[in-house]
């Protein structure tokens, strides 16, 4: 399953859309590693909202990309880890040590614009809802269970 | 302890038999009652266990079953292999060890997260993990 990389000014955002196997994550790597040095981007999101589990190979894969990105300059910063992905996380002893993370692209945006100290990126998709409450950690797990079943 | 429904076999060869392993023991997990992010932390642990097939085996297979005892009902995750084996078992589940260029996170991880955790394995005939989580 292919990763759209969108060119969002200074940044690239990543969404991913589906459940991905290694080999897709790999490919995610390897994209994102050519189109920051195309655009020059100074940061790079990817949002992992749909990813059903997020476990050593993943984790690697993803702390791998944010060293290599950072040596080509760019921040990386990991949006919407949901709560019961992390959940299993902690509990495998994994961390995303030395790499951003951020409940949802908006917060991403901000983390990027703070680390990179520009603000120059204008986000012109749909609005994300800053007002809107998070949802109670169990309705947040009850969702994603559903989304993924 | 007994099995009951079909016992769903996955067989394991590449990468993207990881993620259908997973999301059919996630499946699984949900239909036999497993609520909040046990169905996760269960398809956490399949994944770990069926990338160690793919990765240092090749190939094998992911057996999932519902399992009840007395009162109780659970997840039963068999991963096999006839692959190399393991020499030392106990070096193998210690957090950090790796023959390979892993972080050694799989084993000791995956037994974390479930309730049971046995492993056997004998060099150059196989290894099989069997993992049990209940529902709470
Ligand atoms: N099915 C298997 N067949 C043969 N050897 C295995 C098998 N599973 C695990 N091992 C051995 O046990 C070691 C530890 O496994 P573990 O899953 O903890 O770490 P890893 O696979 O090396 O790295 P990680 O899981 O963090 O990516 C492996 O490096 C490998 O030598
Ligand atoms: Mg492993």
């Amino acid at each position: 399953m292919h990763v759209p990389i969108l060119k969002q000014g200074d940044y690239l955002i990543a969404t991913i859309q589906s459940v991905l196997s290694d080999a897709d994550l790999l490919q995610l790597r390897d994209d994102l590693a050519d189109r920051v040095g195309q655009f020059r981007s100074r940061g790079v999101i990817i949002d992992v909202t749909v990813l059903d589990v997020i476990d050593s190979f993943a984790t690697r894969t993803l702390r791998g990309v944010a060293h290599m990105l950072k040596l080509r300059g760019a921040e990386t910063v990991i949006a919407g880890i949901q709560p019961d992905v992390a959940f299993a996380m902690v509990q495998l002893g994994l961390t995303l040590e030395g790499v951003g993370t951020a409940l949802d692209l908006e917060e991403g945006l901000a983390f990027l614009n703070a680390k990179t100290k520009r603000g120059g990126s204008v986000w012109r998709g749909p609005i994300p809802s800053r007002s809107a409450p998070k949802a109670p950690l169990d309705a947040q797990i009850r969702k994603a269970n559903r989304r993924r079943k | 302890m007994s099995t009951f429904n079909e016992e769903l076999c996955v067989p394991i060869k590449s990468d993207s038999d990881i993620v259908e392993a997973r999301q059919k023991g996630r499946a699984l997990a949900i239909q036999l009652g497993f609520s909040g992010s046990d169905p996760t932390v269960i398809a956490a642990a399949i994944s770990e266990v069926a990338r160690n097939i793919v990765n240092h085996a090749t190939r094998g297979e992911i057996v999932l079953s519902g399992i009840h005892e007395s009162s109780r009902l659970g997840i039963q995750v068999l991963a096999r292999d006839e692959g190399p084996g393991i020499a030392d078992i106990e070096q193998a589940m210690q957090y950090g060890y790796s023959s390979g260029k892993g972080m050694g996170v799989g084993l000791p991880g995956a037994k974390w997260l479930m309730d049971e955790f046995d492993i056997k394995s004998q060099v150059g005939k196989g290894t099989s993990v069997t993992m049990r989580k209940w529902v709470r």
